[in-house]
This record gives structure tokens, C-alpha cells and sequence, in this order.
């Protein structure tokens, strides 16, 4: 095994695919001779040449109406959006049209939009936001959001296989931060699998992205103190997610933290939450709480950043509110 | 937490519908040391008298019930502490109890968080912190699936509110003391409202009623208000039944080991008679009459201290011969003046005879026991000049063993016309008892 940081592992994919599957390849702004604005896509457009690595315009429609129109005559689309922020361009591109047309016609749409999103470096409002829930509603496309560098490859690959549009949204305060080991050659990680970041009785924290390891960190504050043992799930994917796995840890510990970075109203943790309301209601041993970002645009300002930001001492005070209810 | 290991006696649920009892006395002390299943106290339910076996082997804690006090079922009425644990100090001044009358069942007892609950890093934003009277979804669905009354597990949640772990732990406690799981409670009933009572003046001594003299005088007049009741006399020449029972007595005892009454002969002629005339052994329900292939035969008891009376209930009557009808009777009859009968001796009744003639009464107007349609009233034998017809055909008076029997019906189901020929067959099954037969 390799250590990689998350966004080697990403770019480990892509080169993979690449190499592995002609039909795959890769548009975005500035992804050929810039290598992208992350530099996911360096050295790529060197290996695998214009024509599969493409530098396309300034146009976010023109990418992912492009990337349909091709997955549609059996290629294997993977373009960037430079930032998440900038995908409700092609809003009606991807909900209008690629999520409709399997039922509509038929016809799969096999693409992958990768979107970098999230914060924590004052990117401020459009360059911040973590814009998953709003496309886990939409029913036909897939919504998928790794957390480890393992993951961000198996994902990657699992999604360039779905004959389906799937959205992947990778983290960039990850890409350089989270270094771990990662398994040499194309390996898969299912959808719909959770993943179990730690295994404790007596709170379960469902979260992904960036917040696994904020909730991580929060569960060895709390259990350095003495304090309760958390369960952590990674959800690894929203659509699917994996609701099974969710209701036997709540089962389990009979108290639930939802946490994620996306604002709190219509965020995908209200739909956890009342899911485990409406099934495991007699399982209950407290509200479930949800710790997510307030209702408003992403502050470029620091400080005001990390009080939008949920940090680990907003989970460390929601765990411990648990846990004495 | 003492609790964990000591073991509390709670008022029992002495059938589905009984949502209290009264302590009538303890049997043992505070302090005296006691063993698993002897027997605790007595107790009254509007069903019942009974006792309650102990729990567990201990001593026996302070009583949190005193006797003529009447809690709701599930109440706890004394702890059994764990084997050598320090007997209670008697308390120096037992508060004065109140008139029984005045003791209505409170709401069960919510104990007081028994430490002061954690000082929130938050101010209580919602007013959670009333947590005790709070069972969350998880604790009420594992004490529903365990019939665990939530009040009695210590809380250590907010505001003293009983958590998961807690009930969790108080069910490990317990099933490591192999304690009877109790049954899911029925919700206590609402205490019937206490009519506004005058104070007793000089010469009169007030006395609070007791659960079965309430539940007799409620029941009394329900069935006066239910039924339209009517009461037919007959007069039974016993003379053929004192013969044979003259002659069976000894038999009866001294191979059986039974006593042979009045009643038992009455009884089998009476399942005979209602075999013919069925709506005599039915009831009214709603707008239907249900009649019965069964005779469930209440054989009204009174209570040797004269203060109640209760009805046990001889299932299947119409299948015992004049032997197992005489068995069954003494049996209910010993447990009912024993206090063991069982819920389901006093419930399911179709017919009802009382039997006020031991006392020498020749004539009554008994109350039918609700659903039931008929009662019998067994009046004495007394012997009496009659007219009779000689072997000449003529008359002649003789001196006789006469009784009368009078019968309650409700005239709603039953007309006259169908119930004295009931009485008729009934006196013929007397008059006429075929020994071969029974």
C-alpha cells in the first residue's frame, strides 16, 4: 500500500481509469496544461493528450451539457467544476436533463462531475459552499462524498463504472491535509456503504466529508475526558445512503448526532433524522441533535468562518448534551 | 444504588379490571427478617381477599402503606432488603394517618432525583430539565417489553429523567435477584368521587367503607337499575330429599369426606331445571340474548366478620353429580372464609344462588348479580302442617319439611310464564329426586 494524500488519490483514479478505459476522459477550465486550479489533474493531459484531457471554456453548461451529450453516445465523461459553487450554472443540465434521461428515453448517462467543495480557508461565499443535499433531492442522480484518501480513489472508480450521473464531491480542505494509506491498483468501494470511522455504544455520530474527522477528533476529546463512547458512521454516499447501517447503530447507542458542513435547514441531516424518527422511534433515548452550519451564506472573515464552520468544540458540547440528557 | 439490591412489594393485580387494593393487615413487622413466598400481608380488592407472598428472602423494610390505606395496583407498599441489611430504626413519631376515607390513590409516587441533577453548561433553553416525569422512547418501549413500572428506576438523566442505561441496569439488578417479571399494568382507575360526607356527631361512629362494601353497593344498584326484577315463590316439600340425604350423609363423609348440605341437592336439581329453560341462565347483551350450554353456578358467600360478601363461582355445574357439586361447594367455601380464592373463582358466573334460610329465613327478593338474568333465594326447611291426600284420596294433614324458594328474574328477558314453569320443574326435581340418577 501507498500513502497518499486525498488528493493523490484522486488523481490516482483518474489516471487509472484513464489508462484503464478509453471511453473515460476528463474536461474542465484550466484541467489540460494548468493541471487544474487544485492541481488534481496534473501531468495528466502529458500522459493521456488533448483529446482526453480537455480544456474546455469558461462555461459550466457547455461542460456538463457537453459531458451528457457524450456519456449519451457511450463515452465515460469526468469533468471538473473548478469549484462546487459554480455547478448551479448547469443546474438545468444536470437536474433537467441528465438525471431525467434514463427515465424519460432509456438511455444511461454514464458521467462523473467532480466538484471540490467545502471550506475553511476564507474562500468565502462562492468558493465555500458544500451544495450536496440540494442534489441528493433530485431523484436520478447519485450524490457521493469520500472522506479518506481510500475512499476518494474507490469512489472514483465505483463512479466512472455507474451507468448513472453521479456527483462527487471532494473536499478541499482534505486534499492536502488527510494522508493515509491507500491500496495500489483499480479497487472499487460500493455506494450505500457506510463506513464505521469508530466504533462506540453510547452516542452514534453520522456524518461525511470533512466532518468525519471533526467529529473524530471530537470523540478523543470527549473520551480522553472519561466521557461517553461515540460511534461514528461515515456515510461515504448520500445517494444511496445507508440507512440499514444508521438504524442498527442507533439501535445501538439510542442517540443520534447528525453533523454536517452544509447549512442546517433542508440539509441531507434532516432527512436522516427523520428517518431514524420515523423507524427506530422506540429506540430513542433522547432528541436527535443536528450540528450543521447556521442559515447563511459562507463569511469570508476568519473567525466569523470558524463559527460557521461546525469546529470540535460545537460537537465536543453536542456530544456531551447527549449524553447528560 | 439500594435499590439495586433490595426488592420491592408492590400492590399485585388481582384481575384485568381491579385498579386498586387495600392493605386489610401486615403480617409481619418492620424489621422482621422474612422468606421468599410466606405470606406478607392481607390485602382487598373489590375482587377479592387475599395474601401477598413475599418477593424474596430479606427483612422486611419500613411500610410505605399502611393498613386501611388503598393505593392503586403497582404501588410499592414496603422494600425487602437484602439478608442482613440493618433493619429500619423504628421512627420516633409515625405521622397520624389519614381517614381511609380521604386516601384517594395518588399518582404514583415520583421520587425525587437522588442526586442534584449535573449543572447544565447551558442554560435549559426549553425547560427540559423536568426530565423525571419524561420516559424517552427507547425507556418506554424496553419497560412496556419488560413491565417495568418507570417510576420505580432511579433516574440519572437530566432533571432525574430515567435513561436507557438506567432501566437497562435495573432490569440486570433484578433479573440477578430472578425476580417475577409483574405484568404490564392496567393505568389506575380515577377513585369514584367521594360524595360530599357530613361529619359524625355525638353517638355516631363514622367508619370509612371498605373497596368491597364500594364495590357491593355500586353493583347493587346497577343491577336494580338495570334490571326490571320480579320474584316468584315456591314451596318445595323437601321430604323426599331429607330422606336421601339422611341416608347419603355418612356415606358422603366418611367415604368422600364431604358434607353433604341442603345446598348441593338444590344445586344438581336446579342445573336440571335450567337445562329445559335456558333463558333463565343467560344474559342480556346489547340488543341480543346470549344463552349458555354451560352452568357457571355463584354460590353467594357471606365473610365471617360479617362485612362483605362474596360469590365464588362453581364452573360447569351442569356436568357434576350430586358428589362433585357437594365437593365443590365446600371447597369455595373454605377459601372464600380463607381469603384463597383466586381472581378467576369469583368471575364468569351465569346463575346465582344465595341462601340467607341457614339463618331461618322463609321468604326474600334477592338482587340479580349483574349480567345474570335470575337468582335463587334458598329459604329454610321448616316443618310445617300440610294438606296432603291420603292413600284413600283423601285429605289429610301431615307434618312436612316445607321450603320456599324464591326466585329473582329480570322480567326484560324472562315473562312469568317462563319462569314459573321453570320453578315448577325445579320443585318436581326436588319433590320427585330420582337416588338412581345423581
Amino acid at each position: 500500500m501507498a500513502v497518499m494524500t486525498y488528493i493523490q488519490a484522486i488523481s490516482a483514479a483518474l489516471r487509472e481509469e484513464l489508462r484503464h478505459d478509453e471511453r473515460v476522459f476528463l474536461i474542465g477550465e484550466d484541467i489540460g496544461v494548468f493541471g487544474g486550479a487544485f492541481k488534481v489533474t496534473r501531468g495528466l493531459q502529458e500522459e493521456f493528450g488533448e483529446w482526453r484531457v480537455i480544456d474546455a471554456p469558461l462555461s459550466e453548461v457547455a461542460i456538463v451539457g457537453g459531458s451528457i451529450g457524450a456519456a449519451l453516445v457511450g463515452m465515460r465523461p469526468v469533468c471538473e467544476m473548478q469549484f462546487s459553487d459554480f455547478v448551479s450554472v448547469a443546474w438545468d443540465q444536470l437536474v433537467t436533463v441528465a438525471a431525467k434521461q434514463h427515465y424519460r428515453a432509456g438511455t444511461p448517462v454514464p458521467m462523473v462531475v467532480r466538484l471540490p467543495s467545502g471550506g475553511g480557508f476564507s474562500g468565502g461565499p462562492f468558493h465555500s459552499q458544500n451544495p450536496e443535499s440540494s442534489f441528493a433531492h433530485v431523484p436520478g442522480l447519485k450524490v457521493v462524498c469520500p472522506a479518506t484518501p481510500a475512499d476518494a480513489k474507490g469512489l472514483l472508480v465505483t463512479a466512472i463504472a455507474d451507468p448513472n450521473p453521479v456527483l462527487y464531491f471532494e473536499h478541499k480542505h482534505l486534499y492536502r491535509r488527510l494522508k493515509d494509506e491507500v491500496p495500489e491498483g483499480r479497487y472499487a468501494v460500493p455506494f450505500g456503504q457506510a463506513r464505521r470511522h469508530r466504533e462506540g455504544t453510547d452516542v452514534t455520530v453520522v456524518t461525511w466529508g470533512a466532518m468525519v474527522h471533526t467529529a473524530a477528533e471530537a470523540a478523543e476529546a470527549v473520551a480522553a475526558d472519561g466521557g461517553p463512547s461515540v460511534e461514528i458512521l461515515d456515510l461515504r454516499t448520500l445517494v444511496p445512503w445507508d440507512r440499514e447501517s444508521v438504524l442498527r447503530s442507533v439501535e445501538k447507542t439510542s442517540k443520534l448526532l447528525v453533523l454536517h458542513e452544509d447549512t442546517r435547514t433542508g440539509g441531507f441531516g434532516a432527512e436522516i433524522a427523520a428517518t431514524v424518527a420515523e423507524e427506530a422511534f422506540e429506540h430513542l433515548d433522547a432528541p436527535i441533535k443536528r450540528i450543521a452550519a447556521p442559515d447563511t451564506p459562507v463569511p469570508f472573515s476568519p473567525p466569523l468562518e470558524k463559527r460557521f464552520i461546525p469546529q470540535v468544540e460545537d460537537v465536543v458540547r453536542g456530544l456531551r448534551d447527549l449524553v447528560a440528557y | 444504588m439500594a435499590t439495586g439490591i433490595a426488592v420491592d412489594v408492590v400492590m399485585p393485580q388481582m384481575g384485568v379490571s381491579v385498579s386498586e387494593g387495600t392493605i386489610i393487615r401486615w403480617l409481619k413487622a418492620e424489621g422482621d427478617p422474612v422468606r421468599a413466598d410466606e405470606a406478607l400481608l392481607e390485602i382487598s380488592t373489590d375482587k377479592v381477599d387475599t395474601e401477598v407472598p413475599c418477593p424474596a428472602d430479606g427483612v422486611l423494610g419500613e411500610f410505605l402503606v399502611h393498613e386501611g390505606e388503598t393505593v392503586p395496583v403497582g404501588t410499592v407498599l414496603a422494600t425487602i432488603l437484602p439478608p442482613g441489611a440493618q433493619a429500619p430504626s423504628p421512627e420516633p413519631a409515625v405521622p397520624e394517618l389519614e381517614p381511609v376515607a380521604a386516601v384517594v390513590p395518588a399518582p404514583l409516587p415520583a421520587e425525587a432525583p437522588v442526586a442534584p441533577a449535573p449543572v447544565a453548561e447551558e442554560p435549559a433553553e426549553d425547560g427540559r430539565t423536568e426530565g423525571r416525569a419524561f420516559v424517552s422512547p427507547v425507556v418506554a418501549r424496553i419497560a412496556g417489553e419488560h413491565g417495568v413500572d418507570v417510576s420505580r428506576v432511579p433516574g440519572t438523566g437530566r432533571g432525574g429523567r430515567v435513561t436507557k442505561t438506567d432501566i437497562l441496569a435495573f432490569l440486570d439488578a433484578r433479573s440477578g435477584r430472578g425476580e417475577e417479571e409483574l405484568p404490564p399494568q392496567a393505568a389506575p382507575l380515577p377513585p369514584p368521587a367521594a360524595a360530599p360526607a357530613a361529619p359524625a356527631v355525638a353517638g355516631e361512629v363514622l367508619e370509612p367503607l371498605t373497596v368491597m362494601r364500594r364495590a357491593i353497593a355500586e353493583h347493587m344498584i346497577r343491577s336494580v337499575q338495570t334490571s326490571a326484577h320480579v320474584t316468584a315463590v315456591f314451596e318445595i316439600d323437601m321430604s323426599r330429599v331429607v330422606s336421601i340425604r339422611e341416608k347419603l350423609k355418612r356415606e358422603f363423609d366418611e367415604r368422600h369426606g364431604v358434607r353433604l348440605t341442603y345446598l348441593s341437592f338444590i344445586a344438581r336439581a336446579l342445573c336440571d331445571a335450567l337445562a329445559k329453560w335456558p333463558w333463565l341462565n343467560a344474559e342480556i347483551r346489547g340488543d341480543r340474548v346470549v344463552t349458555k350450554s354451560f352452568v357457571n353456578l355463584g354460590i353467594a358467600v357471606a365473610l365471617e366478620d360479617g362485612k362483605g360478601l362474596i360469590v365464588p363461582v362453581i364452573r360447569n355445574a351442569e356436568e357434576k353429580n350430586l358428589l362433585g357439586i357437594a365437593r365443590s361447594i365446600a371447597d369455595l367455601a373454605e377459601r372464600a372464609r380463607s381469603k384463597k380464592l383466586l381472581p378467576d373463582d369469583v368471575q364468569g358466573g351465569t346463575f346465582t344462588i344465595t341462601n340467607p334460610g341457614g339463618f331461618g329465613a322463609i321468604a326474600g327478593t334477592p338482587i340479580i348479580n349483574q349480567p345474570q338474568v335470575a337468582i335463587l333465594d334458598v329459604e329454610a326447611i321448616v316443618k310445617r302442617p300440610v294438606v296432603i291426600t291420603d292413600e284413600h284420596g283423601g285429605d289429610a294433614i301431615a307434618i312436612r319439611p316445607i321450603m320456599n324458594l324464591c326466585l329473582s328474574f329480570d322480567h326484560r328477558l324472562v315473562d312469568g310464564a317462563y319462569a314459573a314453569p321453570f320453578m315448577r320443574d325445579l320443585k318436581i326435581n326436588l319433590e320427585t329426586w330420582d337416588e338412581s340418577s345423581y
